[in-house]
């Protein structure tokens, strides 16, 4: 019995690594504009299928690959921005919305006519299939590099963010934008560094996806986007901290509630976040961690 | 001054309609009559939604939800009990044995995504902006998973088929007919009024005295009838109901409906409905001639995207179209309507 | 110095600046003072570059010996650069960041760390308190501290010209006393002052110039002194019996 929880909290970490992932950027970019970006699941997607591709070319080292799905996540990111939001900038809070969602589909459907809706299968090289046994579990190393990665990542970021001068920026262009500038900050220049950041750790949690689900297709980023999104919710929207603390809480209850449940409802699963994000909306809607007071326009 | 009304404008439109389905009906195929019957479908929901959208400023992507819920009832209540034996063996007997005729199953389906509306509205519609927005839609999803579920009621995953037929172009126009003429009542009286009041400015409009909570869930509910009796027809026209008929994609769709049409304008959401419909229909045997599939979904999401950045008031700019005002239906005052479905920021000069 | 010529700004659909024209001379106290909604915040936006003019221009010399510049459409972030700050309306400091981080964002700008150094003691000189606080966070401060945090924020970006806007605001007298004291001091070390305020009785006391503005134009214009003893100003602003 020890070792099945070992197991579960196992995989609760690993989901939760990935949810954290991109509960960053999204928290991030809604830190930064008070955009929910729906979109930002399907850069998860387009992380996924570029790690295939780079995969499948088969000489390329996985630090490298790392790199690349971080820039190609990021660059999505600055690309999205610069064409779509930022000629909204100043339009009611919902346009953003509608946009993000517009965006969202434009790029599944791309996904579905360059890439067909059929699934494929993630081609994980032999040297991250090993299983490895610490203590009462086991695991592959794949699992272990999720882990490892999503760590190392949110490390540098928590330090960029509150030891750099760049991420002082980042923290008063996201609280204060006008008198940001007034410091003379180049916001536009911020704003798009965030895109980049979160973006680019969202194609990292695709790449991540991928090898862990074994199957990707043009819409895998749906579902985790919105999750990601719950997950940002819960530790408070526009606090990196909050997302890394609601991602991984996030990953234990899905896993949990599945694992611990009679198997009738394991498929209520994604009821069950989403009604959890609806709970926290309505009584706490700033989160755990979150500090600005959400709810108004 | 402004109250001349022409009191043969409605009723000359009526007339002019039923006209149209006739010859539609006696000269073209079955083809055609089906993209009209979409079309119709289209507009109920895209006006529908126009009250909870456009109106009252509430952006809810639950549309689909309830086109689910109304769309399951009354497929359930129409399916012939020889069916029903067959398909859904778990279903309670009370319920085995009805089958009952379109129209009171269509309203109870619409009754019933009423109900759901007001369940869920009144946790849900205290939430502002896109959270409500967000919040709606995973209303959608947890629906569908409760759908799923459900498999003595609805068959679970694999849905029902074989539906009754029971859905043509005459059902679709009276519900057409009844759907704009309710919104258009409402759009011009003291609860549609109360309505924009809460848009534009919600302190202001509870100040001056307007119920909050009771308009938002009235705009809600209301909405959600419409929803469920589109619901009701479309299932009856495609004679398929899955719980994933009814997703996110439409959810889209119909806002792309209201946002070019123009929020606030029921003749707006009526022509950007047939537009898209026709749209769809256009472009699908050209996605399937190219094997490009998605293309339909990417013209329409890129042309959402071109109109908010150009010119955000929709098509129709939420007005309705002059030769309406100036016949005495239109409120003339209604002045500029941004497209804005929450609050607009600033509110203070 | 500072030249506003017939500047009109609209915010939204809103005609707020009706063609004013001041002027800021080198080494001056210029104050601005009039009621609620008359302009006076939106003519420092405008200055700033955070809003933008519709018609007329704004010219600015940062030093007698330098050329002068349109700064009309130069984007807000290029005018800090130029030697215009703002300590904004409402004090407006980054809460979430230490008192400390919020002096260094206001030097954000610059690359002579010796001199950033050296500004930050001048300016603990200036607001001792904010060196007792300066691991805090801003947002935790007083008001009164972080008026003080905000103007030492200001001053950090070294520039020629500090805009304040109403910086008595909400203030306590003896605290806008020492306030005023502060920023005689600062316009000792060559600092140039323009000054928002409806508190008018101080301002035109601490300036050596100052206008009268009144929705969105600018209504009187004189020394300090002048306008404290002009019958309207007193009737209007001074609350002269």
């Amino acid at each position: 019995m020890g070792s099945y929880l070992a197991e579960q909290l196992l995989n609760g970490l690993i989901l939760g690594s990935m949810y954290a992932l991109i509960a960053i950027g999204f928290s991030m970019i809604y830190g930064i504009i008070r955009l929910i970006n729906f979109a930002h699941g399907d850069i998860v997607m387009i992380g996924a299928f570029v790690t295939l591709g780079l995969v499948m070319n088969g000489k390329i080292s996985f630090m490298v690959i790392v790199v690349l799905v971080l820039l190609a996540g990021a660059l999505m990111g600055i690309l999205i921005e610069r064409v779509a939001f930022r000629p909204m900038r100043g339009a009611p809070q919902v346009t953003g919305f509608i946009t993000s969602l517009a965006i969202s589909i434009l790029l599944q459907n791309l996904g579905i006519l360059l890439l067909t809706a059929q699934p494929r299968n993630f081609f994980i090289p032999d040297y991250l299939q090993v299983f490895l046994h610490i203590g009462p579990v086991s695991l592959r190393t794949i699992d272990l590099a999720i882990i490892v990665t999503a760590i190392v990542f949110m490390t540098l970021l928590v330090f960029l963010v509150k030891y750099t001068r760049l991420g002082m920026a980042m923290r008063a262009t996201a609280e204060n934008l006008n008198v940001a500038r007034l410091m003379g900050i180049n916001i536009n220049r911020i704003i798009m560094l965030t895109f980049a950041i979160g973006s680019g750790l969202a194609g990292v949690a695709g790449m991540m996806w991928g090898g862990k689900y074994g199957q990707i297709d043009p819409l895998l980023g749906f579902v985790p986007g919105l999750k990601a999104f719950v997950a940002a919710v819960i530790g408070g929207v526009g606090s990196i901290t909050g997302a890394m603390m609601g991602g991984y809480l996030l990953g234990f209850a899905e896993v949990l509630f599945v694992g611990l449940l009679p198997p009738i409802y394991s498929s209520y699963r994604d009821a069950f976040v989403f009604t959890t994000l609806i709970l926290i909306l309505l009584v706490l809607p700033t989160g755990f961690f979150g500090k600005k007071t959400e709810g108004e326009a | 001054m402004r109250r001349n009304r022409s009191r043969w404008l409605f009723p000359t439109v009526i007339l002019a309609g039923a006209i149209l389905v006739f010859i539609l009906r006696s000269t073209t195929n079955d083809y055609v009559l089906a993209i009209a019957c979409f079309a119709g479908i289209n507009i109920i929901l895209a006006v529908s939604l126009n009250l909870t959208n456009g109106f009252t400023g509430l952006f809810s992507l639950g549309h689909p939800a309830f086109m689910a819920v109304g769309g399951y009832i009354s497929a359930i209540m129409t399916f012939p009990v020889a069916r029903k034996t067959m398909l859904l063996p778990a279903l309670p007997s009370w319920l085995a044995t009805q089958q009952w005729s379109f129209l009171p199953a269509m309203v109870l389906g619409g009754l019933g995504a009423t109900l759901a509306a007001f369940l869920v509205g009144f946790p849900v519609l205290r939430l502002k902006g896109h959270y409500l927005a967000v919040a709606t839609l995973g209303f959608i999803i947890i629906l569908q998973v409760l759908i799923t579920n459900m498999e003595s009621f609805t068959r679970g995953p694999l849905g029902l088929n074989g539906l009754p037929m029971l859905t043509n172009l005459w059902w679709v126009y009276m519900c057409v007919v009844i759907t704009v003429y309710v919104c258009w009542k409402v759009k011009h009286s003291s609860l549609g009024r109360s309505m924009l009041a809460i848009r534009e400015n919600e302190m202001a409009a509870e100040c001056l005295g307007i119920p909050l909570a009771r308009t938002r869930i009235m705009a809600f509910a209301l909405g959600a009838f419409f929803a469920g009796i589109g619901g009701g027809l479309w299932a009856h026209l495609v004679t398929v109901i899955t719980p994933t008929s009814f997703s996110v994609v439409m959810a889209f769709n119909l806002v792309v409906m209201v946002v070019v049409g123009g929020s606030g304008s029921i003749t707006g959401a009526a022509f950007a409905a047939i537009m898209l419909t026709l749209m769809a229909e256009v472009l699908r045997p050209l996605e399937e001639s190219l094997e490009a599939y998605g293309i339909s979904e990417i013209i329409i999401a890129a042309g959402l995207l071109l109109i908010l950045i150009f010119r955000s008031q929709g098509v129709f700019g939420g007005q309705e179209p002059g030769f309406l005002v100036r016949s005495g239906y239109g409120p003339s005052d209604e002045g500029k309507n941004p497209l804005s479905f929450g609050k607009v920021k600033g509110g203070t000069a | 110095m500072l030249e506003v010529r017939d500047s009109h700004v609209y915010i939204r659909q809103t005609y707020v600046l009706k063609g004013i024209s001041l002027e800021v001379r080198h080494g001056e106290i210029v104050a601005l003072i009039g009621a609620n909604g008359a302009g006076k915040t939106t003519t420092l936006s405008t200055i700033s570059g955070l809003t933008r003019a519709s018609r007329g221009s704004i010219q600015f010399r940062p030093d007698k010996d330098m050329p002068q510049r349109d700064i009309t459409k130069v984007p807000a972030e290029e005018i800090v650069n130029m030697g215009i700050s703002q300590c904004p309306e409402g004090r407006q400091v980054f809460s979430d960041l230490s008192v400390w981080e919020n002096l260094l964002i206001g030097a954000y700008l610059r690359k002579d760390k010796k001199a950033v150094q050296s500004d930050l003691k001048w300016v603990c000189g200036l607001f001792p308190i904010l060196r007792e606080r300066s691991r805090q966070s801003a947002g935790s401060l007083s008001g009164g501290e972080q008026m003080m945090l905000a103007i030492g924020r200001a001053l950090m970006s070294s520039p020629r010209l500090l805009l304040l806007d109403e910086p008595s605001l909400g203030l306590a007298p003896q605290l806008v006393e020492l306030i005023f004291e502060m920023l005689e001091q600062i316009n000792a070390k060559g600092t140039t002052i323009l000054l928002v305020e409806q508190n008018a009785r101080m301002a035109l006391e601490l300036a050596q110039r100052a206008y009268v503005m009144e929705t969105g134009n600018i209504t009187l214009s004189g020394t300090g002194k002048e306008l404290a003893e002009n019958e309207e100003v007193r009737r209007a602003y001074l609350g002269a019996n």
